[in-house]
Formats: structure tokens, sequence, C-alpha cells
């Protein structure tokens, strides 16, 4: 059990492709404007990473210079691909020679094949915000389609998305990545959906506490649970509530939270909670949960409930209380491994 | 002709005329400071034309007059005399990468026409784009621009005139430093506003309180400790985090009718509040006229239990809102 709770990350892709940007702005709390100062990467640089406590990551970040590159298909090869339960590919939008791109990731899934075939797939399409928008969709279905074709002789199942350190993708990206590689990540959605229904709130989103992805949300698994559903039943195509709400936004509060914490480090201090009563009635609450996650409660201010300061500051108190004893039940998830 | 297109000010002390020769960087600074624009995105702005006026409307209605450096204001058709009597304070902008006695010349040139027409003028002179010299040299550009402006105006003849000097830079948070400082002056209710928030602080634990304008990130106002600018700009960061988050759940439908007037009419003020694992508080609430209070609250004595900071708050609480209705009887429109 021990032994695959530590999990072996691969980052490959081509010199210059932005890989060592993504590691040091999800994991070492860079902006996007400091990675300018990142020099090339040597062969294979190692970082140790602990998320949720009890899983630790080991991110091989692996130099794309021609030099090295070939020497992980060569000599190094059993050493690299052995034990890999993910390989997120870096793919350079902008790159001039895409079949040398390709033959590179075609080596790699060879490689993986042979030495770890259980392994994940990620590719991201990295640096997309230097193309136009209305053609990022397009390019990016295309280059997938593509990718796919070459590596189904391998049996792999590729998940893509396309990526940019300049705005919240880098986060969607990551963060679907990483809990692909929680154990017990029913757990915690079933948890998260009872706590939702004894507060009666607009929506529950848990965040990592270092990196602040997102491990789970009421939201994506109704999503889920939805589809199963239609699936299923095939039944009525009932609208989606959340839908009238940025579908981007758990990757934006992942930035913006980012950013809060990195602003305040001036203090030199962290934040406990954080509570916004918000202009229409919405009210946030912030909170730590345990000591790898955050969560982070959205309430919605019914009706009938609008009359009164005095019943807002109780109801304030009463929501982190809610929360303090939501706290030994996910602390119990998390240790139970 | 040319006079035409200089646009009429309407109110004679909140018109700030924005100064300097070409290429000093003063669109950077307007879009920047009041339009929120990323300072690498300034690289592309083209050369300004025409003299551009914007209003903004916070606790005084402010106006923004920036003129094209390439103007020669001396010209005899340039109406420059009625330009200079009505604006309440000249910012001239000194370029300190580039060879700067041509500037210092036009501006002890521009400092002499503008204080005979307009003795009242607020003359205030950012020594721009400080970002790439080195801590020492600043201090010596400094030293050396307000050196020979002074012998400049000596030999003028004019050495009552009082010009102030400010360091600043887009890429950190200088410049909205020295706009807070331009405003405050054309602020005539400043004194009892500074007495207000000082006797905010002293009742309420507060260790530092500042008054916003939430657009522009410009404090219109702060208590009378001296600004620790860390605590400014993390005060600052705290107004954009409230509002992007608070953002992100207003639903399309809704959002119409939201923008501009946040916080008027029946529509809730806005209010957040962290706690920090140092035991301060970041406070943050929305008053009248698009401003926001933020304060720092430091912690009270070594019990930190939750139910005490609970009562600090709510006293705070209950003095902000009397600040906050002192202010609304100052402003009321009359």
């Amino acid at each position: 059990m021990s032994q695959s709770s530590r999990k072996k990350l691969l980052l490959m892709g081509r010199s210059g492709s932005g890989k060592s940007s993504m590691r040091s702005i999800i994991f070492s709390n860079y902006s996007a404007f400091d990675t300018r100062r990142l020099g090339a990467t040597v062969d294979v640089e190692l970082s140790h990473l602990r998320f949720l406590g009890n899983m630790s990551l080991t991110l091989w970040d692996c130099g794309g210079q021609d030099v090295f590159m070939e020497n992980y298909f060569t000599n190094q090869k059993d050493h690299i691909f052995k034990m890999v339960q993910v390989l997120i590919h870096v793919f350079d939008v902008e790159s001039k020679s895409i079949n040398k791109d390709i033959e590179i990731f075609v080596k790699s899934l060879t490689n993986l094949q042979k030495y770890s075939p259980d392994a994940k797939i990620f590719v991201l399409l990295h640096k997309m915000d230097l193309v136009q928008i209305d053609k990022r969709q397009e390019l990016f279905t295309i280059m997938m389609d593509k990718l796919q074709k070459i590596s189904n002789p391998y049996h792999f199942k590729l998940i893509g998305f396309p990526t940019s350190i300049w705005d919240e993708s880098l986060y969607k990206a990551w963060s679907q990545i990483v809990c692909s590689l929680i154990p017990n990540i029913n757990l915690f959605n079933s948890n998260i959906i009872k706590f939702n229904s004894i507060l009666d709130a607009e929506e529950i989103i848990l965040f990592e506490k270092t990196t602040f992805l997102v491990i789970s949300s009421t939201a994506s698994i109704k999503q889920q649970q939805q589809q199963q559903q239609k699936k299923v039943s095939n039944g009525k195509a009932d609208k989606e509530e959340t839908e009238e709400l940025d579908p981007k936004r758990f990757e934006k509060i992942s930035n913006i939270i980012k950013t809060y914490k990195q602003s305040i480090s001036k203090l030199r201090t962290n934040f406990n909670n954080l509570i916004i009563r918000g202009s229409n009635g919405t009210t946030f609450y912030l909170d730590i949960l345990t000591e790898n996650m955050f969560i982070m409660v959205v309430l919605k201010k019914k009706e009938e409930m609008l009359n009164g300061a005095s019943v807002e500051q109780n109801e304030e108190s009463l929501v982190l209380d809610n929360i303090k004893a939501a706290r030994k039940w996910f602390e119990k998830i998390e240790n139970s491994k | 002709m040319e006079a035409a297109i200089v646009p009429h000010p309407k109110d004679t002390n909140a018109t700030i005329l924005l100064m300097g020769l070409r290429r000093s960087g003063k669109s950077s600074i307007c879009k920047v400071v009041f339009h929120n624009m990323q300072p690498l995105d300034t690289l592309y702005l083209e050369s300004t034309s025409k003299p551009t006026n914007e209003q903004f409307s916070s606790l005084i209605d402010l106006s923004v007059m920036e003129l094209p450096g390439q103007l020669n204001y001396f010209e005899p058709n340039y109406d420059s005399e009625r330009l200079f009597s009505s604006v309440g304070a000249l910012v001239y902008v000194i370029d300190s990468q580039d060879e700067y006695l041509n500037a210092l010349t036009n501006l002890s040139m521009i400092i002499d026409f503008a204080y005979r027409v307009n003795p009242k003028i607020n003359i205030e002179v950012l020594i721009h784009k400080v970002d790439g010299l080195s801590e020492d040299y600043r201090m010596d550009a400094q030293q050396d621009i307000m050196q020979r402006t002074g012998d400049e105006l000596l030999d003028l003849g004019l050495e009552g005139v009082s010009v102030s000097f400010y360091l600043t830079s887009i890429f950190d948070h200088s410049v909205y430093e020295a706009f807070s400082r331009i405003v405050q002056r054309l602020i005539p209710e400043l004194p009892s506003l500074e007495h207000m928030l000082d006797n905010l602080v002293q009742h309420s634990s507060i260790d530092k309180v500042f008054l916003f304008d939430v657009n522009s990130k410009i404090y219109v106002a702060t208590d009378s400790s001296p600004v620790d600018i860390q605590t400014y700009e993390v005060c600052a960061e705290f107004i954009d985090i409230t509002i992007d988050l608070d953002d992100l759940y207003i639903e399309n439908d809704q959002s119409n009718n939201k923008n501009g007037v946040r916080g008027a009419g029946e529509s809730k003020e806005l209010r957040s509040v962290s706690h920090l694992s140092s035991g301060s508080t970041l406070y943050l609430k929305q008053m009248i006229r698009g401003l926001a209070l933020v304060a720092l609250i430091r912690n009270e004595g070594f019990n930190d239990t939750a139910a005490d900071s609970e009562k600090s708050l709510t006293i705070i609480e209950y003095n902000v809102d009397l600040f906050k209705q002192a202010l609304m009887k100052m402003w009321t429109p009359k």
C-alpha cells in the first residue's frame, strides 16, 4: 500500500515547450511573469511533492533538449519509464517541427507500453495564448484527433487539455491530472454531497492546501451523476441549473486564492479563513478543512431570509461551526488510507 | 482652431493635467491606474495625438486630462492660459531612464507659465520608469532632478513655488501611491476625513485603515500613521480578490443592471473578512460612491479565541457603520 501511494509522474516534451514553467507555477508559487527567469532544465530534475498528506508525488521534469532526449530512449530507458503512473506530454503549439515532436511522443509511448502499460497519458497543448481565440478550439481538436490516432496502436487513451500559463487553463489541466491519482475520491464526493444537503449551499468546493488545485466540487459530481443517469435511462434532459454560472469558475477561484496567498505573504503570514458577503446575497466561506484541504462554501440567500442584519451575523458563525463539525469526517477519510 | 480641441473641464478644482515630453509614459500611467490595464500591455499603446479628457466620479469628480508630448503650448493660438487656470494639479512626467535635461527645461518653462496664470496650482513631478534603475541610482537621480529644478526655478525668480517629487513605476504600486497623494491634495474635505479615520482607528484596535476608490485602487484617505507600502499593496489586492470572487457568482441575467452601480439601491453592500494566521484580520466594507474601507486589524491580547475575535469584530462593524453614516452626511447631494 505504501508503495503505491508514491506516484511517479513523467513530464516530457521538447525543449522550450514550457514544462518547467508549469511545474514552477503549480507547485512552487511562481507567477507567470517569474517563469521568464527559468533556464533550461539539465537532464532530469526530480521534485518530491506531498499532496493531500499521505500521497507523495515524484515529478520527473525531463529536460527536452535532443541530447538528453536521445539518452532517455536509449541508455536510461528502463530507469525513466519503469513504474510510471502518469505521463504528461507537453506540446508547444507554436512549434515549427511538429513531426519531430510527434516522433518523440511515439518513442515515449513505445517505451511506456513496454515498461509501464497501465500508465495514464495526458497531453497538454501548451502556449495556447499565442493562438487567436477563435482558432483555438479547432486547432485543439485537430491536434487531439491526430495524436489519438497515433497512440491507438499502443492501446492508450489520451486525455488532452489546451493550456496557457497566462490564464486559468493550467489549473484545470493539473487539477484533473492530480485528481486521477487520488484513490478514495468517491468517499470525498459522497461526503461533500451530504454536507451540501445539510448546509443547503449553492455549491461546495474542495481544494488542496498548497497548490489550491480543485479536488472535488458538488457541481462536478452532479454533472457526473446526470451523465450517468442519461446513459441509463436516456431520460429527460432537464437543464442544469449551474450552467448559468461561469464554467471556468473553479480554475478562476484557484487562481484568485493563490494570488491572495502570495499577496498576504508580504505580511509574512498566511490566511485561516475568508468570508465574503457579496453584493447580491451570495456569501462565500473559505476555511481550512483538514491539514491538507481548504473548503469553500457558497451560500445563496433565500428570499424569506432577507430580513435583518442580526440573522446574518448568526448565520455566519453557524456555517463556520458546521464546517468545524465536518472537519472530523474529512480528516477520517484522509487518514483512512 | 487649435484651441477647439481642448475640452472644457467642468470642475475647476479636480482636474489633473498630465504633461511630459513624448514617450515619457503618460498614457501608460493613465491606462494602468484608471483602466486596470496590465503594465506589459502598455508597450503597444500608440502615441497620443490629441488631448484626451477622462472623467472619474469617485469621492470627488475627478477628471484627468492628458496632453500629447509633442504639443507646443506656447503657440500664440493655443489657449494655454484658460487651460492652466482651470486645473487643480499639474503632473509632469519625467522619464528617468532617458536623458532628462531637456525635460527639466521644458518643466521649468511650464511651471513658469502655469504659476503666473494660476498660483494655486499643485505642481507634482513623477520621476518615472524607475523600475529600470538600481536602488542607489534612484536616490541620486531624484537628488539631481530636485537640485536642477530648484536652480532653474531660482533663475526664473520663482523660489516660492513648491514642487513635489515622486519616484514611480507602473510595474509596482509606486504609481498608485503617487496618484493617491496627488488626488488627496484635491479633496478639500481631506482633514476632516483623516480625523474621522483616526477616530475609527483609536476606538477599534485597527492597525491601518485605507479608504479606497474601488476602480482605481487609489486611496483617497488614510489614518495618520505612516503608510507602509506592503500593507497598502495587500489591502489593494484584497479588494481585487473580493470583487473577483463575488463576480464569479453573479448570474448573467442580473449582471447587466449590476455593472456600474454596485451596491446602489437595493443590493447589499460588499463585505469581506479574512483571518490571518498571524492573528490579524483583513476587513473590507463597501462605502458610498464606489469607495471601500479596508482595514488591517491586529489581534488584541493573547487569549485569541474565536469568540473574542468575533466580539471585537462586532464592535468594529458598529464603528464602521457610524463612519459610513458620517460619510453619507458629508456627501449628500444638496
